[in-house]
């Protein structure tokens, strides 16, 4: 990859990130962080490779720690935010009420 | 030979591509409440393709240590995910999102002991990120800390932003060196990263709880910075996309959120605000009595409005009442009532926090309305319910120029016919200011903890 190309990457995915959240309702912030959160996760990938390629012990500690960590994103992101995302229920869906809920009269 | 690699890393390629189109798809699908859910399954299975694409990559080796980090630090953030009680998840979102600031900047720091560098340009992105990914982890365990009660403090003392100053540019210099190749032995790059990871750590401990939120997202968009440079290092596009689009995104994000909490993202940073305490009393003195109202009475009253709007502060979560406030609503809604939430952005530990507390009791969200929207309804509603929220619903936000809080955004709940505040006894806010909502001819107060007073006005409701 050249360096011009992963400019115009760059450019092109901020302009991006931002179009997809620009209407995001309030109601859907503290999820869509959780979201956006779980997509870094994506350092897992990096970190393995980083790891994959690490001679020394100093540099396999460090990248067994990356890879620790990234994975821990990954999974925790992605844990939190589909527990939150799915409670998330229309008055439509009512008839199956959720498991958390206490059941009325 | 070739071949084998060529097409391996065609596999690669392609998967990142798929990864990249999945990722973007499901942040798409989040930012609605219809397709919210199935947002995260797509971006989940975006990091599925990606990470056993890579077991693939050329070149690899150590694939015990790689399969065993993966599974603790997996095993460990699922178990901690799924558990994790629905008000402590603000904090969870900093300690994972710091987790992947630490990842980047273990990237960061395998790349540079390595000192394999080509060019000036890889390493300055090496030497970036790192200093980015590292800010981003020590800060975000401090918000971590602060939001799960570990540090009470906010350590605030004299020539603090001068000092902040000095570590980074301490930082940047070692950084400089390192970049450019100059002297970059393995104890600069050492300290490098020790400035950067102690400079996380003085940025964040001044800033107090209340403005934790708008900092936790600021480090989330910062992670994804990160990322992004680590990803320019190892020519990887995935990370590059990925990390550029949660840069962007959670940037608009910590924007969004900074405004509806009234606050710039500046002073969040700068000025050392948003704790509790401190500044009690100011402005002009409230005058009136409290009127306290019986259950009864209050059910009463509820069971024959037309309009019923509620207004729930994180105060209800804390009684862990929002699932007896549901049950409420549900018997007032088969009477006919119209109900409606009111949700206030900073009604939870963080916008949009307040909305997951009501899901999770069972609340739809089309009965939950934000600021904008509930705003004007208030003046035809018959009862206003406050439950828990306080300074977010104080009027003199809107007409007392020497109150702290003035020209914050907050629910006209004073224009209901009727307002019923449900509090634990008297005294001040979160802010410590008098309450002038609380006074007004029309206000009745109800003392009782959050789920036992709602649990009563059930009973009020059921008996009529």
């Amino acid at each position: 990859m050249t360096g011009i190309v992963a400019l115009y990457i760059f450019m092109l995915a901020a302009f991006t990130g931002y179009e997809v959240i620009a209407r995001v309702p309030v109601i859907l912030h503290t999820p869509l962080m959780s979201g956006s959160n779980f997509v870094h996760g994506i350092v897992l990938v990096g970190a393995m490779v980083a790891l994959g390629s690490a001679a020394t012990p100093l540099e396999k500690s460090i990248g067994f720690i990356g890879v620790l960590l990234a994975a821990g994103n990954a999974v925790g992101g992605y844990a939190v935010t589909e527990r939150m995302l799915e409670m998330f229920k229309s008055s439509g869906a009512r008839g199956g009420k959720g498991s958390g809920a206490k059941a009325g009269h | 030979m070739s071949d084998l690699h060529f097409s391996a890393d065609a596999l690669i390629q392609a998967s990142y591509l798929v990864t990249a189109f999945l990722f973007i798809m499901g942040l798409k699908r989040m930012s609605s409440p219809v397709t919210a859910r199935s947002g995260i399954l797509w971006a989940g299975a975006g990091m599925l393709v990606a990470t056993l694409a890579t077991f693939f990559y050329p070149g690899m080796t150590n694939f015990p240590l790689i399969i065993i980090a993966v599974v603790i630090g997996s095993a460990v953030a699922w178990i901690s995910g799924r558990r994790v009680a629905m008000t402590n998840i603000p904090q969870m979102i900093a300690l994972y999102n710091g987790m992947g600031g630490g990842a980047a900047a273990a990237i960061a720091a395998v790349e540079l002991y390595r000192g394999e560098q080509q060019t000036t340009a890889g390493a300055t992105l090496a030497v970036v990120g790192g200093i980015i990914g590292a800010v981003s982890f020590s800060g975000s365990l401090i918000a971590f800390g602060k939001l799960q009660g570990l540090i009470r403090k906010s350590l605030r003392f004299g020539g603090q932003q001068l000092l902040n100053l000095l570590i980074l540019a301490a930082a940047l210099v070692l950084g400089a060196m390192v970049a450019c190749g100059y002297n970059a032995t393995p104890a600069v790059v050492t300290g490098l990263f020790a400035a950067a990871l102690v400079l996380g750590l003085s940025m964040t401990l001044p800033i107090g709880g209340a403005d934790m939120p708008v900092v936790i997202s600021l480090y989330n968009a910062l992670t994804g910075l990160a990322v992004a440079f680590e990803g320019f290092v190892l020519g990887n596009a995935a990370m590059i996309i990925a990390g550029t689009v949660v840069g962007s995104a959670g940037t608009l994000l910590t924007q969004l959120m900074a405004k509806a909490m009234n606050r710039s993202l500046g002073n969040v940073l700068f000025s050392g605000f948003g704790d509790t305490g401190g500044t009690a009393a100011a402005g002009t003195e409230v005058t009136g009595s409290l009127k306290p109202i019986e259950a009864a009475d209050a059910g009463v009253m509820m069971a024959f409005a037309q309009k019923v709007i509620i207004v729930p502060g994180y105060g209800m979560a804390v009684a862990q009442a929002q699932h007896k406030v549901w049950e409420l609503c549900q018997l007032l809604i088969d009477r006919g009532v119209t109900v409606r939430f009111a949700i206030h952005p900073v009604a939870g530990r963080m916008p949009g926090h307040m909305n997951v507390l009501l899901a999770e009791a069972g609340v739809p969200y089309d009965l939950i309305a934000d600021l904008d929207e509930i705003n004007a309804e208030f003046e035809t509603a018959d009862v206003a319910l406050i439950i828990g929220a306080n300074d977010v619903v104080n009027p003199v936000a809107r007409n007392d120029k020497s109150s702290p809080i003035y020209g914050m955004p907050i629910l006209n709940a004073d224009k209901a016919k009727n307002v019923i505040v449900i509090k634990r006894g008297q005294g001040a806010g979160f802010s410590g200011i008098e309450n002038a909502l609380f006074y007004l001819d029309n206000t009745r107060m109800l003392y009782g903890d959050g789920q036992a007073a709602v649990a009563s006005l059930i009973t009020a409701v059921k008996s009529v």
